[in-house]
């Protein structure tokens, strides 16, 4: 017998071996790194992490390590976040529906993606600079519409993009049915397309504002930084990424273990909003098809 | 005989290859046409004309014209979705919408806003998904969505939702080809039942369902319609060598 046991040492059965280990380390190194990031927050911000931190604004001497919290920076990033998410949603979807149902693959659908693809590429400190010039121009203060305008320009990119992906996907027999029965192309977008899609459009509309709470250098410039909590579009909103790094630049222990802290209520609602999302979604799935 | 749909001098090309040559018939009114021929043969193609679906395709090109009740469907002033809502299609495979079975009966209906309030748009789907038979098996569940159903089952929901437009022509693309066979007899019986409102067209590759649902035959090899008439005539005596052929299982 024996013509049916592996050998081990052909070259074939090596070379699995050996590819397998790289696809293992690999992923190893990842998920690691992922693990010691999340670890790393919550083992050193955990401890300065209070009630107090997540209930109240800075209070005088807040920066040499007294009383208060950053209030102002959670409400913020939510309010530039969900504004920006939101502008960006108001161009992306039209845009996204466009591509597919009229430009499709021609020449102009592909220089429109290829547009889009730059913009993603220009980094965010640049989205700043420009719209802090454009403020200038235009006699503006830094404020929290400013804010989300810029924001609302680095997620539309992105969001698009992916949305593009994902409605490109979409099988041609739910189109061809729907088409069938009289319909325009235009209802097929909104009434087939955006449904038998929702859950790929939902996934597009969170890299967008995952993408949108997290920067800091674009509302660096143009939304600035307060301890007060924003009562109008036009005056400036502090913001957590810019939280986590005036923090963690202080000179004061206390105040840069606060900083750990912030970082890790950014990442909480990161996480918080993308499960959620992603179990909403799971329930809007109920009459995709497969 | 009282044509519904006229061909004439009808030539598509795909690119620089041409699928239909010279196809010139007439699709009798309220009578089951059955399009048959080897596979490659343009039969899609044909059927695929009569609901403008052939410009969905790039790179088609057509000339001639086909008459729905006299008026071309192609000239300019024609508007599409017209010729989509009196020119049903019943497609190989079924295509249920992301939706639930009610709304998938609804969907036509919606869009040319067919109906004036709630009552008279669940009447309607009542209506539409006893005339496919599919009303009993799924009374109880109108809301779950529609991929829920069997195969067969979604074959008929299809055929309501194709109904609830009132169209006045149905198209098949090989309908039954991808059910098993007793959902293929019911949809075949569906289709007998209707043959007396509507004009139907389907294009089969069997010649045994060819035989079973023909009232008038239309065979065609190569991209031309070789011989077309009633199906006594072309079945018991076709005129042409190569229909003979084809009939006897030579092709």
């Amino acid at each position: 017998m024996g013509f049916l046991t592996k050998k081990r040492w052909q070259r074939r059965h090596l070379v699995e071996t050996f590819m397998k280990f790289i696809m293992r380390v690999s992923l190893f190194i990842v998920a690691g790194s992922l693990g010691l990031i999340l670890w790393i927050v919550v083992v050193r911000g955990l401890p300065s992490l209070s009630w107090e931190m997540v209930s109240q604004i800075p209070k005088g001497g807040y920066y040499m390590g007294k009383g208060g919290g950053i209030l102002n920076a959670i409400i913020g990033s939510l309010y530039l976040a969900a504004g920006g998410t939101l502008l960006a949603m108001i161009f992306s979807v039209p845009i996204a529906i466009y591509l597919k149902t009229y430009l499709g693959d021609s020449k102009w659908g592909q220089y429109v993606r290829l547009s889009l693809d730059v913009l993603w590429g220009i980094p965010s400190i640049v989205y700043g600079a420009f719209g802090f010039a454009l403020m200038i121009s235009l006699g503006m203060r830094a404020s929290l519409l400013a804010g989300i305008i810029i924001l609302a320009f680095i997620e539309l990119p992105i969001m698009t993009r992916a949305m593009d992906e994902v409605i490109r996907r979409m099988p041609e027999d739910l189109e061809h049915a729907a088409l069938a029965l009289g319909s325009t192309k235009f209802e097929v977008a909104l009434r087939i397309v955006t449904r038998q899609m929702l859950p790929g459009i939902t996934t597009a509309i969170l890299l967008g504002f995952g993408r949108g709470i997290g920067d800091a250098a674009s509302v660096l410039f143009t939304a600035g930084y307060t301890d007060r909590i924003p009562t109008s579009l036009m005056r400036p909103t502090a913001s957590l990424p810019l939280a986590v790094f005036f923090q963690l630049s202080s000179p004061y222990p206390e105040v840069r273990e606060r900083g750990y802290a912030a970082a890790l209520i950014l990442t909480v609602i990161v996480l918080v909003v993308s499960f959620s999302s992603r179990w909403l979604s799971a329930r809007l799935n109920k009459y995709t098809v497969k | 005989m009282d044509a519904h749909i006229q061909v004439k001098n009808l030539n598509v090309y795909y690119g620089k290859q041409q699928a239909l040559k010279d196809v010139n018939i007439e699709i009798p009114k309220n009578q089951i046409t059955v399009i048959m021929g080897p596979s490659g043969c343009g039969k899609t193609t044909l059927l695929k004309t009569f609901n403008r679906f052939l410009e969905l395709t790039e790179g088609t090109q057509l000339t001639g014209e086909v008459l729905v009740d006299g008026k071309n469907i192609y000239d300019r002033d024609v508007d599409v979705t017209e010729v989509r809502k009196v020119v049903g299609l019943l497609a190989q495979r079924p295509a249920p919408l992301p939706m639930s079975i009610f709304d998938n009966v609804l969907y036509g209906m919606n869009i040319h806003r067919m109906k004036k309030d709630r009552r008279e748009y669940k009447d309607a789907a009542r209506h539409y998904l006893e005339i496919a038979g599919l009303w009993d098996e799924v009374q109880n569940r109108l809301h779950d969505p529609a991929t829920s159903l069997s195969i067969g089952q979604q074959q008929r929901l299809c055929l309501a939702r194709g109904l609830a437009v009132e169209p006045e022509i149905i198209l098949g693309d090989e309908p039954t080809s991808a059910l098993d066979p007793i959902s293929s007899q019911n949809i075949e019986s569906r289709l007998i039942e209707l043959k007396q409102q509507y004009t139907t067209v389907i294009v089969t590759h069997t010649l045994r369902q060819a035989k079973r649902l023909g009232d008038y035959v239309i065979y065609m090899y190569l991209g031309e319609v070789i011989e077309a008439g009633p199906a006594k005539e072309v079945f018991n005596n076709p005129q042409h060598e190569r229909t003979r052929a084809y009939l006897e299982g030579q092709i």
